[in-house]
Order: C-alpha cells, then structure tokens, then sequence
C-alpha cells in the first residue's frame, strides 16, 4: 500500500513535468502552427544551465532562476535568427529546420561541457524526507517539484484565460490574419511565445536534471512522449495537455513499478522478466494506439479554427 | 523545361554510371574503403528511395522510416542467431515482418493527417526501438552479431566485397523501377491524386485510405529490404539502427535530393552520408556544422539538388 501511494506520487510528478514540456510544445503549435522538434534541446540546455549557474553561485534557487532565464533568452533568439522565417513553410520543413537544430545543439553542448553528464547536487534542505502520510515518507524534493509544477499550470491557466496577453493569444490561435489586421503585432506575440514555450521546457529540464543526471540526448526521448501526450490530448488544447501528460505519467509510472510483478503471476518468472519491460515501455504507445482508434482528433481538442 | 529535364539526366545518368563503374575503380586503385563506403550508401539510398514513394508522392511524411531497417535487419540476425542461415528464408521473413509492421501502424497513423501523422509514425517508431533494446536474448541494447552473412547456396556470395556491392546495387536500381512502375500505375496515380485532393478523389469513388495503405506497406516492405542489406553488410543489427535520428537522416537524404523525383533520394543519400563523413574527417564535432547547414537548405534550397538543378539549366 505505501509503496502504491508512493509510486503514485512518482507518476503524479513525471506527469507534472511531462505538461510543462508538452504545454510549450502544443502552445507554439497551436499558436503558431510550428512543430518544433528542438524543443527537447531547450529542455537539456535548461538542465545544463541550471547545473552550470548553480555550481557558479553556490545557491540552487538563484542558479535555477538564472538558468530559466537564459533559457527564455536562448528561446527568444532562435525565433529570432531561425524560427521566424519558417512560419509560412510547411510542417516538413519545420521537422527538417528543427531536427538540424537538435543535431547542432547536441553536438555544441558536447563542444562546452564535454561528453560526460553533469549532476546538479541538491541543497541539504531539499533531500529531507517528508512524512505525508502516518508511516509515509516522501522526499522533499520530489513533493517541491508537484508544487511548483501546480503552480506554474495554474498560472499559465490565469494567464491564457485572464489577461490581455492570454486573450491575444487565444485569438492568435483562432485566427492569426484576423488579429494581424486589428494591429496586433504579430511577430513579438508570437516571440513571446516561443520564449515563454522555451522557459517551460527549461524549467521542467532543470528540475529533472537533480533525479537524473544532466546529459546529451536527454530531451530526446521525452520530447517523444511529450508528442504522445499532445496527440492523446488534442494538439493546441493545454487542457488536454494536462490530463494527458497526468495520465501517460501515471501509466508510464506504475506501468513499470507493477507490472512485473503481475506478469509474475501470469506467466513464468523468466518469461516475466523478459517480457515486462518490453511491455512497460510499449504500454504509452498502445494507450496512444487505442486513442487513434476511438478519437482521432484527441481526448480534448482544442476548439474548431 | 526541355533543358532542364536534360540536365537533370545527364547527372542522373553520370551517378548511376559511377556506381556500376565503382568497383572497377576500387579493384584498380586497392582502395577497398570506397567500395565499403558506397555499399552503405547505396543500401541507405535504397531506404530514402522507398520513404519518397511515400513523402514524395504519397504526401505521407513518415517519420518513422528507420523502423523497417531494424526489422529487415533483426529479422536477418535472429534467424541466423537461431541457426536458419539461408538467404532464401531470411530476406523473405524480412520483407514480410516489414509489411506486416507497415499494415499494423499504417492502420492506425492513417486515420490521422498532418503533423499528428508526423508524431505518430515517429511514436510508433520508438516503440520498435525500445522493444528491440528489451530482447534479451537477442543482445537488447548491445545489439546482435550476425557470424554468417544470408546464405544464398553456390548463387551468390555475400561474403564477396564485390558480389555483395553489386546485390545491393540491383537492389536499388530494382526498387527504383518498381517505384517508377508504381508511380505511373493507375495506382500511383490515385495516391498522386489523393496527396493533392483527397475530398475530390473521395468524391469522384476512391477509398482513399485504402490507396494510402498499401503504399505505405509497399513503401515499408521495400525499405525492410535495405534493412536486411544493411545487416548483412554490417554483420551486427541493434536498436540504434532505428533511433529516432536515423529516421530524421532518411527524411534529410530525400528532401536534399528533391521530394517526389525518382532520383532525387539516392542523390540526396550520397550528398548526405559523403558530407557527413567529409565533415566527421575535419572535425569531431561534425554536427555543429550539418545541423545549421540542414537549416540553411531548408530556408534556400527549397526542391533540393534535382530542384536547383532544373532552376538552374533553366537560367
């Protein structure tokens, strides 16, 4: 029982962290009609940044909040220099321009701070571990993470649905020429976007980098579930983002905490083995399989253009 | 136009001349290196060849092509792992695992369009991947050893530098002919005509997802061919073959040769894998320099080499 609260809480929090980098992803598309397939490199540079800055001021929180910045900054200048000249290509082109961004980023973080990964060492406040429960204790960090992953869901939910801002870009995302003619810059909304789509990926890279270890390639495979997570949602839907970045990290989670156990049951011991993994890695993909079949369009999509 | 069509000919013609004429010029100069190169190249070029039957006149953007490598490849290495050594046996379970993978997610990416399409074939991909890194018995991430290439009895000898070139080189001549047959059929000319207007091919009685589907099975079970070439040329198979990127590289090879033209991919894979090797050789941080390149032929290049060629003998 406590290791299933536990675990849940895991997936909870992987879930969390899967909307954040899903969130910029569907909110660029959405807005921009953009696939950017380099979002994962903002995720690591997050990551990178974050145990850079730290190791230099000696404070987490000041380093985190620097790298965060620089990460916006760093999304900021790629729509400007690249990005911008590719809103009026097709999707191809974005994969093609964006997979060459994905490729010069990993070899440039290889140029500065060398193959091996980097950790980013927690301070000792933050590796207590809290009781959450009578007989349940949970690390502090992980529980900081759901908070601040709330947190900015939260904000990101008053800013879309609250302020001028959010209204912008929601009109931005129902008709962009429309908006355009009624003297809305469209260049620096959508600027703002991106930068804003590029601080949550480095936001959710920073606070994984402590669980794992900073390295290259680590935007790269949950860049791929964070593209599950948008079609099972609804692509341009942050709503649909959440509930299915919530629900593909709980499966992903407890998928691979448990099944092994129940396939123990099943099937012979060596044949579990062998198979559970296989299983827990595909059971994400078959989720998606069976969304394709049911709502092609997604579990929540985002409202007709 | 005429001019163009020359031109554009000419350089084909001149390129596949050069590679029958290839292992004439490697025996002469000993320089086996070249010969090892092009086999590679080829049977990649064969891949990008089979991912433009479905980009270029499918309008179908896998981005999930390298799947069927690994299939082809693993289908080669676990049944020579399990002792069954002929080719006769092998290459057609490795076709047919291919196209049954090509039926199964085809399926289901077809009931999507777009960018979902995108993401979908590249999820589905990734799910081949990591299945492939979880087969135990089959070396998971380390990959798979194959000891004996395919075995075709006294036919043929794969072991043979040259005899093994010049399978892979009739395999893509051969898989270009069938792709020009297809593309000129009545068939390739409903999936032509569903790429530009799907509703008015709906319209005027065809199912367009069914004309879809079995391109894109044709377009898998060719590319599980190279999958099995590539496996025998490498003697080892592993996950890496179909990782995400390499799926991103196919793409690559046939958009910088020129979507929708017969040649433009295997132009496009030897302008690719030479300048990657070319680039690996002056520096070891190559990428840092492909990757913006990439970016600057998206932006300017637009129709790739076959399409610069055309503007250009144009004026």
């Amino acid at each position: 029982m406590l290791v299933v609260v536990e675990q849940m809480l895991n997936g909870l929090q992987f879930g969390l962290l899967l909307f954040l980098l899903a969130a910029g992803l569907t909110l660029v598309f959405g807005i921009m009609d953009f696939v950017n397939l380099a979002h994962g490199s903002l995720y690591m540079m997050g990551a990178y940044f974050a145990a850079t800055f730290v190791a230099w001021t000696g404070n987490f929180i000041l380093g985190c909040v620097m790298a965060l910045g620089a990460t916006l900054l760093l999304g900021i200048l790629l729509e400007f220099v690249a990005l911008r000249h590719l809103y009026n290509r097709d999707h191809l082109d974005h994969v093609l321009a964006t997979f060459g961004l994905i490729l010069f980023f990993n070899d440039a973080v290889r140029l500065i701070w060398g193959p091996a990964g980097l950790a980013l060492p927690l301070p000792s406040w933050l590796t207590v571990p809290v009781q959450i429960l009578p007989g349940v204790n949970y690390p502090a960090y992980r529980l900081s993470i759901i908070a601040v992953a709330l947190l900015v869901a939260a904000l990101l939910y008053v800013v879309v649905m609250r302020t001028r801002i959010g209204m912008l870009i929601r009109a931005g995302a129902s008709n962009r020429e429309m908006i355009g003619a009624l003297g809305i810059n469209i260049k620096l909304l959508f600027t703002l976007v991106f930068g804003l789509g590029a601080a949550l990926a480095g936001l959710a890279g920073l606070m994984q980098a402590p669980i794992l270890t900073v390295q290259i390639g680590m935007g790269e495979n949950i860049l791929i579930l964070a593209f599950v997570i948008i079609v099972i949602g609804g692509i341009g839907s942050i709503r649909g983002a959440f509930m299915a970045a919530i629900f593909v990290g709980m499966i992903d989670t407890l998928g691979r905490a448990f099944l092994p156990d129940l396939l123990r049951k099943v099937l012979s011991s060596t044949a579990a083995s062998t198979a559970a993994p296989a299983m827990s890695s595909m059971l994400i993909y078959l989720l998606m399989a069976i969304v394709l079949v049911v709502r092609p369009e997604g579990l929540f999509p985002a409202a007709k253009r | 136009m005429k001019s163009a069509f020359n031109l554009r000919t000419i350089v084909v013609a001149l390129v596949v001349a050069g590679l029958v004429l290839l292992p004439v010029y490697s025996a002469l100069t000993g320089k086996v290196f070249i010969l090892t190169m092009f086999t590679r190249i080829i049977i990649l070029a064969l891949a990008a060849a089979s991912l433009n039957l479905i980009m270029g006149y499918g309008g179908m953007m896998s981005f999930g092509h390298a799947a069927y490598l690994g299939i082809g490849g693993y289908a080669v290495g676990i049944l020579a792992f399990e002792g069954i050594g002929s080719g006769f046996i092998q290459w057609p379970v490795a076709l047919i695992a291919s196209a049954l993978f090509a039926l199964v997610i085809g399926a289901l990416s077809l009931r999507t369009r777009g960018v979902y399409f995108i993401m979908i074939t590249l999820a589905f991909a990734q799910m081949a991947y990591y299945i492939a890194s979880s087969l135990s018995r089959y070396g998971a991430d380390d990959g798979l050893t194959i000891y004996k290439r395919s075995n075709f009895g006294g036919l043929i000898d794969l072991s043979n530098r040259t005899q093994f070139y010049y399978v892979c080189l009739a395999c893509l001549l051969g898989g270009i002919y069938l792709i020009w047959r297809i593309v000129n059929s009545r068939f390739g000319l409903v999936v032509q005509g569903v790429r530009s207007n799907e509703q008015r091919m709906q319209a005027i009685g065809f199912h367009a997802n069914r004309y879809r589907l079995v391109c894109f099975v044709i377009s898998g079970t060719i590319c599980g061919l190279a999958g099995a070439l590539l496996a025998n040329n490498t003697d080892f198979v592993s996950p890496a073959v179909m990782y995400w990127t390499r799926s991103g590289d196919l793409m690559v090879m046939v958009i910088l040769g020129g979507m929708g033209t017969l040649f433009g991919p295997v132009i496009g894979a030897i302008v690719f894998l030479l300048l990657e090797e070319l680039l690996s050789q002056i520096t070891e941080y190559w990428a840092m320099i492909m990757g913006p390149l990439l970016l600057l032929i998206v932006l300017f290049a637009r129709g790739g080499i076959m399409g610069l060629l055309a503007r250009f003998s144009r004026g």
